[in-house]
């Protein structure tokens, strides 16, 4: 789209005249144009490494219409003094001429280790009041995001960023203890799952979920916290008793009992895999069945066979996000609630460790 | 754990992976679509394919089956889906995506009434199911003209297509379901004979629109507005549904149809219905649709001697539209030079009811009109006693709340407000809300939502046998009456705000709004 900037910034400045410029810039952007209204349902907060802040700018450019009305970046910068600040109105002005204009507010602050001790004051005025505000904190600095969990309702992280998959699972929970956590890693397999849900959706297929024998995840290798994330799912969702799961090389391998029978776990990396994520999901049942979904251009690949080792393949439709489709669907889902999730990660934790 | 245990074994099991999905799951079928050549399949039906199968919600195993009278190949018809999706979809095409969907298209060429169509139709239908293994649900889209629905219906049934023992067989019917209430009756009743009713899906477009969704939960999600909801403190509702362009390449089917057929039979008595319909029970097919049945049931049929006290129609004449000399509409080419038909329609209804009664509801749509609009405002009642002074000023208007469904999907609501200033001046100030920048997200196109519906058999959106009649049995008096009338229709410029006849179906000190 077309975009017209109104900015404003200012060195040593404070977040009182930082929020000033923010109305004033709002006033004459709708007295130039009164089709210029604030579209006002979500402020983001992410506080960022000042060395990797054009990354992190790039990467919400990418999320196109799903971004936060108001956009709070605290840029970090070890041994700044100075508190610095940019703001930019965006109004798309390719709308037409009786349309009412979209309009994004990004305050950008720039602080340092001195800012830290008072970060929720100055974050505290530049968010709209009455309005769910999400935070994200993509490179670490947990003590900063737990001070900052007070202005919260939503935090957004991506499980499969932590070294440690156990880790990343309990850094999750202990948060969602606080606020409603949205996982990248979880939303990354939200396909899978949709497809996986659909498999079994027939009442003929419904009743093979109780015959689960098998379920084999392959992954990003830094994406086991997601590998464990949809094999937690499938656990609490089928009432698995889970067991841990022990490390066989880039593997790893344990049991699960459902009532009938149990369920071999086998979650390995696929090194070939270049992107976060899935690569496939196989499940068995105790009839021989077997489905097996794998990542594909223009969709997932399904292979199924049936019980009398008769074949199918065919293209499940779907087209890649992208992971700026997938952080824009996590800005979304700070909007929303899925019940699943902590089950899941509870079930995850459990095979975790 | 959700799934039932054994000693259940009878019992159908709920899926316990779908919770917390927002998309559930749709089950595998191919979709049969009668005139997939035309425009309609064009524009809207398969680029909502499209984007159904981009966004992973078409089922793994989804076919589609055009046709058509002309003969031409698979391949052929396929590539002129392909173009059509890459023309009008909404978003750039996916290049695997859309082959993915291209390899499952096949055609069958033939006229509607030729028996071997149908034996065709079934013999790829078997073909299908013997190629993954398993029976698929079967949707038949009629996108034909009217005249084809009761052949299409007929010959479904004679060929033994309109059910299957083991998966679902659903009908699509587009509009005009009838052009009168006789049509209507025959039409359901040929409809009924073969199919069931909750096989039928009427699809008027309109209630797939974010928008008009998004008004039952604006009335029933927010406790601020019921209270007010009501004859004690709205003064009238208007529906407007303006367009500025003529009638384009479609002068034979609009001659034959006209404004009142063409928008304010289905769409616009559907948006009365979301504004005047008490809660329903539940957000199930059928208590909703219950209660806009029961609002059309309240609205009286009008006798022949009130249709020129509520009805209005005129005709655009020669005008200025987009910076551009406009022809007038019997200098459209295909209309007759003598043509009757209207393409401007206003009506005053009233809802005969405890919580509507007295309070008139407008309704107006034309072609060539100022602006292309579609919105429902409703006028409150004005304060009873003003302390201020309303000189210098605008002064204080009555609060509306309008709810535009296009260009942009939204809400605003009017307020007074104090000018800035010493003095004690009010003004009208509007408070906006867009619907998507506000959500985040791009409302996707009505056929998507609808066609994912029909797949999932939830008929909320549709429209039900007795509600097409409902809306029938309100608009057939004034069709007759028109029709009988030998009577100089009225002109309205291109490019205006319709005729100045419409002014008197308005009551007391109403006003129709600035198109």
């Amino acid at each position: 789209m077309g975009t017209a900037d109104a900015v404003w910034s200012a060195e040593a400045t404070t977040p009182d005249e930082i929020e000033a410029a923010l109305r004033g810039l709002l006033l004459e952007a709708h007295t130039h144009d009164e089709r210029v209204v604030p579209a006002r349902v979500l402020n983001m907060i992410a506080f960022v490494d000042r060395a990797w802040a054009g990354e992190i700018a790039n990467r919400l450019r990418g999320v196109g219409r799903y971004h936060a009305s108001r956009m709070l970046v605290l840029s970090y910068e070890p041994g700044r003094r100075s508190l610095d600040a940019r703001v930019t109105i965006s109004t798309d002005d390719s709308s037409a001429s009786e349309e009412l204009s979209l309009l994004r507010e990004t305050v950008v602050v720039e602080l340092g280790d001195i800012h830290l001790d008072d970060l929720l004051t100055i974050a505290d005025p530049l968010v709209v009041t009455d309005m769910p505000t999400l935070l994200w904190s993509p490179h670490g600095h947990h003590e900063v995001l737990s001070e900052l969990l007070e202005l919260s309702q939503a935090v957004l992280l991506d499980s499969v960023e932590e070294p440690d998959p156990a880790e990343a699972l309990r850094w999750s929970r202990q948060l969602g203890e606080q606020a409603y956590v949205v996982d990248l890693a979880w939303l990354r397999s939200t396909p899978w799952r949709e497809r996986v849900a659909a498999s079994f959706d027939p009442p003929a297929h419904r009743r093979e979920l109780l015959t689960i024998s098998a379920l084999t995840v392959r992954h990003h290798p830094a994406s086991t916290a997601a590998a464990l994330l949809l094999t937690g799912w499938l656990a609490s969702r089928l009432g698995w008793r889970e067991a841990t799961l022990l490390a066989h090389g880039q593997a790893l391998r344990g049991r699960a009992h459902a009532d009938r029978q149990d369920i071999a776990l086998h979650l390995q990396a696929a090194p070939e895999l270049m992107v976060p994520g899935l690569e496939s999901v196989a499940i068995e049942t105790a009839a021989g069945r077997s489905l097996r979904l794998t990542r594909g251009p223009g969709g997932l690949r399904a292979h199924t066979r049936q019980g009398d080792g008769g074949t199918l393949e065919w293209i499940l439709p779907g087209a890649s996000r992208g992971e700026g489709g997938v952080l824009g669907e996590g800005i979304r889902q700070a909007l929303l609630r899925d019940p699943t999730y902590v089950p899941a990660l509870d079930a995850a934790l459990a095979m975790a460790g | 754990m959700a799934i039932a245990a054994e000693g259940q074994a009878r019992v159908e099991l709920e899926n316990p992976l779908t919770a917390g999905l927002e998309r559930l799951p749709v089950a595998p079928a191919s979709l049969v679509i009668f005139g997939a050549t035309g425009d309609l399949s064009r524009r809207k039906l398969l680029p909502a394919l499209y984007n159904l199968a981009h966004e992973g919600v078409l089922p793994g195993h989804f076919h589609v089956i055009g046709v058509a009278r002309r003969e031409r190949a698979d391949e052929d018809f396929a590539e002129e889906c392909v173009e059509a999706i890459r023309r009008f979809s909404r978003r750039p095409p996916d290049p695997d995506v859309l082959e993915s969907l291209r390899a499952n298209i096949r055609y069958v060429p033939g006229t509607f009434d030729d028996e071997s169509v149908y034996q065709r139709l079934s013999e790829i239908l078997d073909g299908f199911e013997g190629e993954v293994g398993e029976p698929l649900n079967r949707l038949f889209y009629l996108s034909t003209s009217p005249d084809f629905f009761p052949v299409i219906v007929k010959e479904l049934g004679r060929s033994e297509l309109a059910h299957h023992e083991r998966v679902a067989v659903r009908v699509v019917i587009e509009k005009p379901f009838g052009t009168t209430l006789q049509e209507a009756r025959e039409l359901n009743e040929t409809v009924l004979s073969i199919f069931d009713e909750s096989q039928v899906f009427r699809i008027d477009h309109y209630l797939g629109k974010e928008t008009v969704q998004n008004m039952l939960a604006f009335r029933f999600a927010n406790g601020m507005f019921e209270p007010l909801w009501n004859r004690n403190y709205i003064d009238s509702v208007q529906i407007t549904a303006a367009e500025d362009i003529g009638i384009g390449s479609r002068a034979d089917y609009y001659d034959r149809a006209g404004a009142l057929r063409d928008l304010i039979q289905n769409h616009m008595l559907q948006l009365l219905c979301h504004v005047a319909m008490e809660p329903p029970g539940s957000f199930t097919a059928e208590d909703v649709r219950n209660e806009k049945v029961k609002v059309l049931h309240a609205i009286p049929e009008p006798s022949a001697g009130e249709v020129a006290e509520i009805a209005v129609r005129a005709q655009y004449g020669p005008g200025h539209a987009g910076g551009e000399d406009v022809p007038g509409y019997l200098e459209e080419e295909g209309v007759p030079g003598d043509s009757h038909t209207e393409t401007y329609a206003a009506l005053r209804l009233e809802v005969d009811n405890w919580r509507w009664a007295g309070v008139p509801f407008y309704l107006r749509t034309g072609k060539r009109l100022a602006r292309k609009v579609t919105e429902i405002a409703v006028t409150l009642k004005p304060v009873p006693h003003l302390a201020f002074s309303q000189d210098g000023s605008l002064g204080v208007r009555p609060n509306q709340l309008v709810l535009t469904l296009q260009p942009n999907e939204g809400v605003s609501l009017s307020l007074g407000a104090k000018i800035p200033g010493t003095r004690m001046i009010i003004r009208p100030v509007r408070m906006e809300f867009q619907y998507g920048s506000s959500f985040l997200s791009q409302s996707p196109e009505a056929y998507e939502r609808l066609i994912a519906d029909v797949m999932r058999g939830d008929a909320t959106l549709f429209t039900r046998n007795d509600e097409v009649e409902a809306q029938w049995r309100i608009c057939d008096p004034i069709v007759g009456s028109w029709s009988a009338s030998s009577e100089r229709l009225p002109s309205y410029e291109a490019g205006s705000q319709g005729p100045e006849e419409a002014n008197g179906l308005l009551l007391g000190d109403d006003r129709w709004r600035a198109i």
